[in-house]
């Protein structure tokens, strides 16, 4: 299973110039970019651990790279992501958010479901693989 | 004129409402010295007079019929502050290139108006005028709202930026599908189209605006399948995805009910049609708000009173008004797909919907700047006859802040409903991507699609089967305006 979130998961993996590019991109638009990672990726998990603050103030590509780099060096099997944060008044929220890293097995998540009266189900999804401790996941 | 008795021929004041009828002009309808005060609700009509109507007469006429006026002198008005009460036409200009038209722009007093009401606002604004009889036609084109009257409403229940947070999706316009058949299918086999198209990569698969509880699908039964297909298809993706569960029905008891019963199943949105009326439309977006439900409007009907430029209400006043009235998303036009649609017109409408001020901008029909006071914004959904071989077109023309939907370009797919969303969402993330790299996705569009085909077998097919599709007809609504010749001109 391959997880879907972000702006670019249909695409191939994006290359490391690929993902400078965008970065660079980010830069020009004025945002601020950061790097997340997690072992749960459940669509409702909007906070992943933070590897840093977002970069407001690093305004070259190369150095960002780096950071990306390192984060993932000390998590090779995470999946890692990079943001962009644009503090405009009236967005003041993420304009770009794509997956840089993911895990080499992605087991993905098994649907449940919890018959109520009627046919009325109540859905849960839980990720196959949160059933482990964290640092153990992948 | 035909006065009743002449008493008072020496006091103005008993003159000006001696019964009778007069001109509307002179009833004080007509200003040409009125400076619009920052707190006054402005329209632009475009009217066209009948003949020998002198064109300010007209326009006094449309302001005093859209507030306190009738076709006779009353002595009732000065019992009023009538004088502020009276909405004032101020401006009247020939439409460029249109014998006989005229752009009449008119002044309302902030006291005219219900807080917060949508109902009330149009209740004047198009309340009778628009079957008056010195007029051959009448169209509102243009309304400047002030940021004290925006502020009376609570606007979109959700709003794009949220909506994004919400769902997880940023960066790119969101995908969307409406299931076709449009009606026939059973709940089953309804639910199947969604669930292919969700997990093959869209974010969003919606119903159409006559699906609502037929006889060969009850309303319940489309809801539990539909739902069954949106949570299949998240946990084979890891997002977020969602249906708009039509909630339109007879009446606001029916619609509650419809919602509930969403919610309550885990959907993230509803949506209903514009047809079931303003005030219906109001308080579906506060039980949204209320609920955490985004709200999807189909502009169903529009057309009827929108397309002509003549006669009728611009949609960018309909944008106007349903962003007001805080519906989330409205169907607000493709420009390149198969229904009406002037790209600068169309722009015109997106702008309205999202932005947090609009400038001036004839170009795109904005006659008044608009500072909406922090409201928040609607996504502008753009779905009609479009095509994964469009994408570089409707990045260029449409932005990010939108939701494009491929119905038949998606569930027509020569490989299959899933292979159609995934060709979809290929060709957007491509065209993104190529976008943000700097890219001249205009001119280079195509081979960037080409390229992408290249690991993705279902956009080739599309690409194959609908690459030259294309709808080029004259738009009928279109901005008339008259460029200003720059210096370097």
């Amino acid at each position: 299973m391959r997880l879907t979130q972000g702006t670019f998961s249909f695409l191939p993996d994006l290359t490391d110039l690929q993902i400078s590019s965008q970065i660079e991109y980010c830069l020009q638009c004025g945002w601020a970019v950061s790097v997340e990672h997690t072992e749960d990726p459940h669509p409702r998990n909007t906070y992943w651990e933070m590897y840093g603050n977002p970069m407001f103030d690093l305004k070259d590509a190369a150095g960002i790279m780096r950071e990306v780099d390192e984060c993932r060096r000390t998590f090779p099997n995470r999946y890692i992501k990079l943001n962009a944060f644009d503090s405009t008044r009236g967005i003041e929220s993420l304009r770009l958010s794509f997956i840089v890293a993911r895990p080499q097995e992605e087991p993905g998540f098994e649907l449940l479901r919890e018959e109520g009266p009627g046919r009325e189900v109540r859905y849960s999804m839980r990720s196959y693989a949160t059933r482990r401790p964290e640092g153990h996941r992948y | 004129m035909k006065r009743i008795g002449d008493r008072t021929a020496s006091n103005p004041a008993a003159e000006r409402y001696r019964a009778g009828v007069l001109k509307y002009a002179q009833m004080g309808y007509w200003d040409s010295g009125y400076r619009p005060k920052e707190t006054d609700v402005l329209a632009l009509f475009r009217i066209t007079p009948q003949d020998g109507v002198d064109p300010s007469e007209a326009a006094a006429a449309v302001a005093g019929e859209s507030s306190t006026a009738t076709w006779t002198v009353v002595w009732t008005d000065r019992l009023t502050a009538c004088d502020r009460y009276r909405a004032k036409a101020y401006k009247v200009e020939p439409v460029p290139g249109s014998p006989g038209q005229y752009f009449a722009y008119i002044a309302y007093d902030l006291d005219l108006f219900e807080p917060g009401s949508v109902a009330n606002l149009t209740a004047s604004i198009i309340g009778n005028v628009f079957g008056f009889k010195p007029l051959k036609a009448l169209r509102l084109e243009d309304m400047r709202l002030p940021v004290a009257y925006v502020k009376t409403f609570a606007g979109p229940a959700t709003g794009t930026i949220v909506e994004r947070e919400r769902l997880d999706k940023f960066g790119r316009p969101l995908l969307g599908a409406t299931v076709k058949p449009k009606l026939g299918l059973s709940g089953k086999n309804y639910g199947r189209v969604v669930y292919e198209a969700l997990q093959g990569g869209l974010d969003f698969t919606k119903d159409d605006e006559n699906i609502n509880s037929q006889p060969f699908m009850h309303w319940r039964d489309r809801f539990l399948n539909c739902m069954e297909a949106v949570n299949r298809a998240q946990a084979a993706s890891g997002e977020v995805k969602g249906h708009y569960l039509n909630v339109t029905a007879a009446t606001m008891e029916d619609m509650y009910e419809r919602a509930e019963f969403a919610k309550q199943l885990g959907s993230v949105i509803v949506m209903i049609d514009l047809v079931i009326g303003y005030t219906a439309i109001q308080s579906m977006a506060r039980w949204a708000r209320k609920n955490d439900m985004i709200l999807h409007l189909h502009r169903a009907g529009h057309s009827t009173y929108t397309r002509q430029k003549n006669h009728g209400i611009s949609f960018r006043v309909i944008s106007k008004w349903m962003r007001l009235a805080g519906v989330d998303h409205l169907h607000a036009g493709t420009i390149v797909g198969k229904l009406e649609g002037d790209p600068n017109t169309v722009q015109g409408f997106y702008n309205v919907l999202r932005e947090p001020l609009n400038p001036l901008d004839l170009q795109r029909g904005i006659f008044f700047e608009q500072d909406w006071g922090g409201l928040p914004g609607v996504m502008p959904v753009a779905s009609g006859g479009i095509h994964a071989g469009q994408m570089h077109q409707l990045l260029t023309y449409l932005g990010d802040d939108t939701v494009l939907q491929f119905g038949g370009g998606t569930i027509g797919h020569p490989m299959g409903i899933a292979a159609g969303a995934t060709a979809n969402r290929v060709a957007l993330e491509a065209m993104v991507l190529a976008r943000n790299e700097g890219r001249d996705i205009w001119r280079e569009g195509p081979a960037i699609l080409a390229d992408a085909a290249k690991h993705c077998t279902p956009l080739r097919a599309a690409l194959d089967t609908w690459g030259e599709v294309t709808f080029d007809y004259a738009s009928t609504d279109t901005p008339d305006f008259v460029p200003t010749p720059t210096a370097a001109a």
